[in-house]
């Protein structure tokens, strides 16, 4: 017999699911709320998120090929875009280039490659450079243009963000409240905040899209944003005068980006239904607290970072459900 | 519609690639030369009862059970005894085996050739467990358990249920489901006869809703019957699995090892099985024939087969038109469980469900990146197990976390590595795991 047979241990087939289908499946996800910020914030969306995406894909490439002298390359299996993406989400649309620049070299050379890279890092990368850039250039970070400004970059006014106004009215100003825009607006995105975070709209249509592609289960992002609901709505209920309603603190801000697109990473997030659901909890918790009491308007970034902190002992706690059990 | 029954965690949905569901068995000649090994069947292999230069008829014993836990071998063809010498098998080791040259096609007399369904049945249970025993009867699903094992269970299990195996859930295969299309009676009067031996008032035969004819007929049929059930099941790999199928037919679930089926007061038979004891109670036909499905994508004439055990591979791949060219793999049973065999002169044997050619594009691994850590693998096992974590507990030969993480409840499906998308050899992982800590338990109870 001429022909030579494989030999291999059974399964002798593979469902074809890849790292590129996850990584990219997240890249066109990300698109409806990418297309968002083009229409509120204009051109300065535009300049962060190519910037962050290049800058991100660069330093993966040189940092795999220089420094680890690794000869395959990562750099094509999305996940570099996916970072650079979600970076420049989580950036206001007026941020200079050089910063940016910073950020990006955070996440994928701090937050990602030192621990040998895809699938080792213990915290999302995007995350680990947004907050050292929030923690670097504090006024910078914390001004957001404001909306309908399509071709200005550095140079747009700024205005308050709904989340300021939920800060000042938690923080004792009692006609904070009375100045946010109304729901509709914030859910279809025409406010102030991070270029990707704007528009609830399109971030659910992502994730709805995540889901269905079965990139991600409904547990974390069911679980954050539902805490999220629960937590803001008693204490609305206690005192409407200080605290925004729960739909204010679902709509505004970073948490429909956390829950869908950044607490669901693989890499970060625990391996079981179960541990999922407590970090998801968890997170909606630690968001809500931040927002309230914390010193920050905003908490979805700390939370996530916290939660991403305890993912290896939810592991190590919560097992799935075996059979028979 | 009510929702249709099926298992409750994990599970994936291969391309079913059921190329030959609609081809009607058709009967393979005998080989020149037959080959028959004497292990081939979990337990003790069977001792010869034959020498070089005995003559033999079909249906003649030529190895006798070496063990309670082993089963007997008889000839599939007539002629002479050539040798007893050691042949690969499908293990990919030489191992003995008694090796006939044919000479014409004569079988015993007490073997009833005739077609005629023999629906009476009046043997004790003790005799009819005899008979089963006699003829040499495995589990053609694929481990090849010795079936009067399973018709002994255990003094203190009560069972009231005998669940069938009719699911076929690897891709490819096809022979249970002709059977069932073919022989939907004689499967009937098997079930019967195997309820009167276990004394069973209540059976159910799993079938997978994507072969409507197979439960249309057996419904149609079991009416005559009492006690059977046919549950049309929802498609899911893997369903066949033990444990998986009594779940799914009677939502009752089997403990970990060493718990067994009888334990929840089921015995499991696959629906060949059912047959074959038909065959050799009724028609006094022990266990050497039996139905392969001989396919692949790029198989000329892909087939049902009824082909007599001992017959060379090369026989039944000659007659689906030859080895394709693009071949990568040969495989012995199915994509997700099956066996890559080394040559095609390996001869069939009692478990052989079906040869499928694979093409050499679908036969190669893709390159391994690192875990991305999807927890795909963790949805996807049937039995809740991590086996990410159990592939790396392996890898880093840390037995004590690997058995207490439940690596010995491992039904090795492969559903794990094949939703991984990092292309990560899982369960090649686990299964040096189980070996090594398989062998940790029994020292370990040796010693008590």
């Amino acid at each position: 017999m001429a022909q030579k047979l494989i030999l291999s241990q059974s399964p002798h087939y593979h469902g074809g699911d890849s790292v590129e289908r996850n990584m990219y499946s997240v890249v066109l996800a990300l698109v409806p709320a990418l297309i968002a910020s083009f229409v509120v914030f204009g051109l300065g969306a535009l300049i962060v998120t190519v910037t962050s995406v290049a800058a991100c894909l660069l330093f993966e490439w040189s940092i795999t090929k220089y420094i680890l002298g690794r000869e395959r390359s990562t750099v094509s299996d999305g996940s570099a875009i996916v970072t650079g993406l979600l970076l420049a989400f989580n950036l206001p649309s007026n941020l200079p280039l050089y910063i940016i620049i910073i950020g990006a070299l955070v996440a994928i050379g701090i937050g990602k490659m030192p621990y040998g890279g895809l699938g080792n890092n213990p915290f999302n990368p995007a995350l680990v450079g947004r907050v050292f850039l929030l923690l670097s250039f504090p006024a910078k970070m914390t001004t957001w243009p404001e909306t309908g400004q399509l071709l200005a970059y550095t140079d747009a006014t700024t205005a308050a963000t709904p989340l300021a106004l939920m800060k000042q009215a938690a923080t004792g100003n009692a006609d904070a409240l009375a100045q946010l825009p109304g729901i509709v607006q914030l859910f279809i995105g025409n406010n102030g905040g991070c270029l990707g975070e704007v528009s609830v709209l399109a971030l659910l249509i992502g994730g709805i899209f995540l889901i269905y592609r079965k990139v991600i289960t409904w547990h974390i992002p069911v679980s954050v944003l539902g805490t999220v609901a629960v937590v803001s709505g008693i204490m609305w209920a206690v005192n409407p005068e200080m605290f925004a309603n729960p739909l204010y603190h679902l709509f505004s801000g970073g948490v429909m980006l956390g829950a869908i697109f950044m607490a669901t990473d693989y890499v970060t997030s625990p391996m079981t239904p179960k541990g999922q659901i407590i970090y998801g909890v968890a997170i909606g918790f630690l968001i809500v607290m931040i927002r309230l009491f914390g010193s920050y308007p905003e908490g979805t970034s700390f939370a996530i970072l916290i939660m991403n902190a305890f993912t290896p002992l939810l592991n190590n706690w919560c097992k799935p459900k075996r059979f028979a059990e | 519609m009510a929702m249709l029954k099926t298992f409750k965690i994990g599970g994936v949905h291969p391309a079913e690639n059921k190329l030959t569901k609609d081809k009607q068995t058709e009967v393979l000649l005998p080989p020149k030369q037959a080959v028959f090994p004497l292990s081939q069947h979990i337990g003790a292999p069977a001792v010869p009862c034959v020498q070089k230069g005995d003559q033999v008829k079909v249906g003649t014993m030529i190895a006798t059970a070496g063990g309670f836990v082993s089963a007997n071998i008889f000839s599939s063809v007539s002629g002479k005894v050539s040798k007893i010498d050691s042949v690969l098998d499908a293990s990919g080791y030489r191992k003995p085996a008694i090796i006939i040259d044919v000479e014409g096609d004569e079988w015993e007399e007490s073997i009833d050739r005739s077609e005629q369904l023999v629906k009476e049945c009046n043997l004790t249970p003790e005799e009819i467990i005899a008979k089963i025993k006699d003829a040499g009867l495995v589990g053609l699903g694929g481990a090849c358990f010795p079936v009067h094992v399973k018709m002994m269970p255990p003094k203190d299990a009560v069972i009231d249920y005998i669940v069938i195996n009719a699911v076929e859930c690897e891709p490819y295969l096809t022979s249970d489901h002709r059977l069932m299309l073919e022989h939907p009676e004689e499967i009937l009067v098997g079930l019967s006869i195997m309820m009167k031996a276990l004394n069973v008032k209540q059976a159910r035969v799993g079938i997978e809703i994507t072969k409507p004819d197979a439960i249309a007929v057996m419904t149609e049929k079991a009416k005559a019957y009492s006690g059977i059930e046919v549950v049309p099941l929802k498609t899911k790999y893997p369903q066949g699995g033990e444990k998986q199928l009594i779940d799914a037919c009677t939502g009752r679930q089997v403990p970990p090892p060493p718990a067994i089926p009888a334990n929840v007061g089921v015995v499991v038979q696959n629906v060949g099985t059912v047959y074959s004891i038909y065959e050799a109670v009724q028609k006094n036909k022990p266990l050497f024939e039996r139905i392969v499905t001989v396919t692949g994508k790029s198989v000329k004439n892909p087939c049902n087969l009824k082909v007599r055990m001992g017959t060379p591979i090369a026989q039944l791949v000659e007659y689906a038109g030859g080895l394709p060219e693009d071949t990568g793999k040969l495989i012995g049973g199915g994509p997700m469980m099956g066996k890559t065999l080394m040559s095609q002169d390996i001869p069939t044997v009692k478990g052989t469900s079906g040869i499928l050619m694979l093409p050499e594009t679908e036969s190669v691994r893709k390159e391994e990146r690192n875990c991305i850590r999807c927890a795909k693998c963790v949805g996807a096992c049937p039995m809740g197990l991590e086996p990410y974590l159990l592939a790396t507990l392996s890898e880093n030969s840390d037995w004590e976390k690997a058995e207490s993480d439940m690596i010995m409840s491992c039904i090795e499906c492969g559903c794990c590595q094949s939703t991984c998308p990092s292309n990560r050899p899982l369960l090649d992982w686990v299964r040096l795991g189980k070996t090594t800590v398989g062998g940790i338990i029994r020292a370990r109870n040796a010693k008590k």
